[in-house]
This record gives C-alpha cells, structure tokens and sequence, in this order.
C-alpha cells in the first residue's frame, strides 16, 4: 500500500484555517504560519521597492510617492505588528521546541490536564500579542503622528 | 490553581432529556453518498455520546456502523468527532456538550470506511516505523545463564510512563494540523511513543530512534500547535514528548542516558 | 550538492531567526533616530549605504531574513502535497528564490555604495 499518496480524509487546507477550535498554542501556530507569509511578501517587496535607489533620485522620490501613503502607512503598520508577533512568539517557540518551560513528564491524574501547555510558556503568546498590539500604536505615532 | 480552574471547566453541565445526533452516514465500499441522519434519543444525566448511539442503533437505526469496546475510555476503539473536536465517545457525557444537538462524525486524518469507522492501518504503520520496543544490545536472550533484569528506579520510570499510557485511539492524529495535510509525517502519537522508548532507560537504542525521526517529514514538522495535548483523553500529552525529543536533537537536553553509561563503563574499568 | 540533514537546516533556520531579529531591530532603529520622513531622504539613505558597517549589516538582514524566509516558505509547501516531483521542485525553487532576491539585494547595495549624495 502506498501510504505516501493516500490522502485519506484529511482535513487539508480547512484544518490549517480553523484555528479556534483547540486553545492558544494552536491559535498561535496558525498567526506565526500567516504572519511568516506575510513578512516573506514584504521582503521580497522591500528589495524590490528599495532598488529602485540604483536609478537615481528621481526613482527613489517616485517610489517614496507610491509607498509613503496613507495606505503605504497601514500597510506598514500591519507588518510591524506582523514582525513583532513573529519574532517574539518565535523566541518562545525556539525554548518550547528544545523542550524548555514545558515542564516534566510525571504521573497524570484525572482531569489529565496536559503539562506542556501550561501557562508559563502559554504567556508567551499573550506577551507577543500585547508587544505587536504596542508596536503598532509606536508605529502609528510615528508614520502617522506627522513628524 | 489550574487544576482547579480545569477541574471547574470540565464539570459545567448542560441538563437535558434528549438529544438529536445528527449522525454521519456514508458507505465507502458500496458507494453510498456521505448525508446526515438526525436521530432523537432520551438521554439522562450520565448518559455518554456511545450510550446514545449505542441507543440510536438498538432502537432507531440498526445499521449504524460504530466501533467500540471497553466503554470506559480504555480501549481507544470509539474514537470520533464530537461537536467538531476528537473526543472518545464513551468518555464524553451528553450533559456536558452544548445545545441539543449533537454532531457526531468519524475521525478526520484517517481514511473512511462507513459511518463513523475509520481505517487505521495507515496510524499503525507509523507507529510500527518508530520501533515501539525494547532495543538491547547488551541483553543476549540466546544464553539464559547471562539474563538477569533491568535495572529501573522510580525516577527513571517517570521519565517516560506517562508517554506509556497511550491507548492508540488516534484523536491526536485527527487534531494534528501537520497531519492534515503532510500524508508522510508520523504524527503525534507515533513520536511521542519514539521519546517513550527513547526515554526509557533499558533501551540502548536511542541513537538509531534519534535518526529515524531526523527526516524531513519526520519531527520536524512538529510546530507544537498543542491540539495533540488538547484532545488526548489519558493525559499521555503527546506535544510534551515531540518537544522533549526534539530538545535531544537540538542539543538542548544532555542524553543522560548516554552520561549513566558512561559512568558505569568507567567504574568497571 | 550534499544533502543537509532536516536538523542541519532546523539549526540554521533557529540561527538565522535569532541572528536576523538582531539586525533587523537595528535596521528599524535607524527609521527613527531622526524624524521618519528625512530618514528616508535621498541623501541620507545614500549616506546608509556609504557606511560600510551599515552595508554589511544590510547584508545580513538579506541573507539571514532569505535563508529563514524561504526556508520557512519550503516547510510550508513540503507539508501540503508529497509527491516527488514536487517535494523536489519546492525545494529547488525556494533555494533558487532566496539566492535571486540576495542577489538583487547585493547588487542594490553595491550599486548604492558608488552613488553620489544629490
């Protein structure tokens, strides 16, 4: 039997999509997932949008004019919290998968409450939310505050 | 504090009479197209999902196709979607569901066979992929007069008996977001039985276990989503043992397996 | 080309994760050591560019932020189909993604560095 190419029932797309229903860790993983996309997209927009220095000042001006927008300006929002949530959750996620702050297998009793997702390493993800939620009202300040 | 906060959670209840289980219906093998059948069934105050579906088809449809044993969340054989979430059907009570209806759906991850029967030869060769036994070399069952027993503490059988207690039912294999999509990932329950005998002090093979999770549908496509840990019903939190083996891996944790052998071959010499 | 084992490439993308989280808050830091808008004057991102500490460190951002971007990007396409072909494309493709976009990424800061301040 091939198992490779047997699909199976599985969920697909739909089970990456939904990611409400089991708790924090699977929020978290599905945010860390679409953040990571995001932040790819924007790199490779940035390299593209900052070349455009090799062509001179009138290039870089008409460039700024196109990105230097209000919607430029949200659109940079949303990537300043995209990155923070990202680099703080994954700092959390780089000790989670070392095995670090979830705690020690022991003897479970009922209700069979699972130990590594625990509160501990579950602030985590609160503390990248609240940080990226933080960065972005700096952000704005900054992009819209008119300096 | 979170046990008690677990505890309180879990015995909310939500009285009620009877229920409608809206029951998935299809037959893979004689091509009989997927479609609902709602079923009203009285229920009491301890009745569980199996008791109503065991009642369904004793007196309403006889042609339900369910799989289950023990009854008493032991077995792993009635393993199936409740409400949506993997859940043993015979270790969740009716009173502690919301609503009056109850949807009630076979395991997603597994292929379909009828009703809410799934197939899970695929689960059992990933488990069987992972060596789930005892490897050691220095123990030679062929001179009898060599054998004596496996030394083993208490503290070396806590490093992995909770990780022991799976029963196989294969609800962390349908929450796993990876194992939605990845056909060749292992899937929790698989890699946690891979640290379960890692862990385990007579087992002598942890190398070759380390290596044969090394791969790139192998562990690392763990992103410790937890929904593993959420559905487990025996408390096993397969999340805890992937991460724990991965930390090998990673150099995050020293084998001190490796530390105790070396210490014993240096005091025989 | 030898294989990298997937804990050689797992190790990698930890270290470019820290490593880039290092030089990209200093990247952000220079947006606002002087009000935003003239920070992103001709002149002086000219003068970024002329700084060759700034330069390597704009370097690093491409390298690391490509090696864990796209590497991240082949997790996620290896996970959703499992067919030869296409484990081999993904992996191909994001490694030739991540060598293109440092490519044209150096070539901006090379091309900056012999740019006159106007």
């Amino acid at each position: 039997m091939e198992n490779a190419v047997d699909r199976g029932n599985r969920e697909g797309l739909v089970g990456w999509l939904n990611p409400a229903r089991y708790g924090w860790e699977r929020f978290s993983y599905w945010l860390q997932r679409l953040t990571g996309v995001g932040l790819l997209a924007y790199f490779v927009g940035h390299i593209y949008e900052t070349s455009s220095l090799t062509q001179g000042p009138d290039a870089w001006a008409a460039m700024l004019e196109l990105t230097q927008t209000p919607m430029g300006h949200l659109i940079l929002l949303l990537v300043i919290g995209m990155s923070t949530f990202h680099s703080v959750n994954g700092i959390r996620l780089i000790f989670a998968h070392g095995g670090k702050g979830l705690g020690k297998p022991g003897r479970p009793d009922y209700p069979y409450d699972a130990v590594s997702l625990n509160y501990k390493q579950k602030s985590g993800i609160w503390v990248a939310l609240i940080l990226a939620a933080v960065a972005m009202l700096y952000g704005a300040s900054v992009l819209f505050g008119g300096e | 504090m979170e046990k008690k906060r677990a505890r309180e959670k879990k015995e909310k209840e939500y009285p009620k009479t009877s229920v409608v289980l809206k029951v998935f219906r299809a037959n893979r093998i004689s091509g009989q197209p997927p479609h609902y059948d709602s079923i009203e069934v009285p229920v009491q105050r301890w009745t569980t999902v199996l008791d109503a579906l065991l009642q369904a088809k004793q007196y309403k449809d006889p042609s339900i196709s369910i799989r289950y044993s023990c009854r008493m969340a032991t077995c792993g054989s009635c393993g199936m979607k409740i409400n949506g979430i993997p859940r043993l059907a015979c270790y969740t009570k009716v009173s502690e569901l919301e609503g009056s209806t109850i949807t009630v759906e076979p395991l997603s991850n597994f292929p379909h066979i009828r009703d809410l029967v799934a197939d899970f030869s695929q689960f059992f060769s990933h488990h069987k992929r992972v060596k789930p036994f005892i490897e050691n070399s220095e123990a030679d069952i062929a001179d009898p007069g060599t054998l004596t027993e496996f030394v083993q503490r208490p503290e070396d059988l806590d490093k992995f008996l909770q990780f022991s207690y799976c029963i196989k039912c294969g609800l962390c294999y349908s929450a796993c977001p990876t194992v939605a999509t990845d056909t060749k990932f292992p899937g929790p329950q698989a890699l946690s039985q891979a640290y379960r005998y890692f862990a385990d002090n007579r087992d002598t093979g942890s190398k070759e276990r380390l290596d044969n999770v090394d791969e790139r549908h192998g562990i690392w496509r763990c992103h410790f989503a937890g929904s593993c840990s959420v559905v487990c019903p025996k408390g096993v939190d397969p999340a805890l043992g992937i991460q724990l083996l991965r930390g090998h891996l990673l150099g995050f944790s020293s084998n001190e397996k490796k530390i105790a052998e070396k210490k014993e071959r240096l005091k025989r010499d | 080309m030898a294989m990298l084992k997937e804990s050689q490439i797992m190790k990698i993308h930890y270290v470019t994760a820290i490593g880039a989280l290092i030089v990209v808050a200093v990247h952000i830091m220079m947006r606002i050591i002087m009000p935003y808008s003239m920070s992103l004057e001709y002149g002086n991102v000219i003068a970024n560019y002329h700084n060759i500490p700034y330069a390597i460190l704009l370097e690093s951002i491409l390298v690391l932020i490509a090696i864990h971007g796209f590497n991240g990007l082949r997790v996620i396409l290896l996970e959703l189909r499992q067919s030869k072909a296409w484990e081999d494309g993904v992996t191909i493709l994001t490694i030739v993604a991540m060598m293109a976009v440092v490519a044209y990424g150096t070539r901006t800061i090379l091309v900056a560095q012999g740019l006159g301040f106007e």
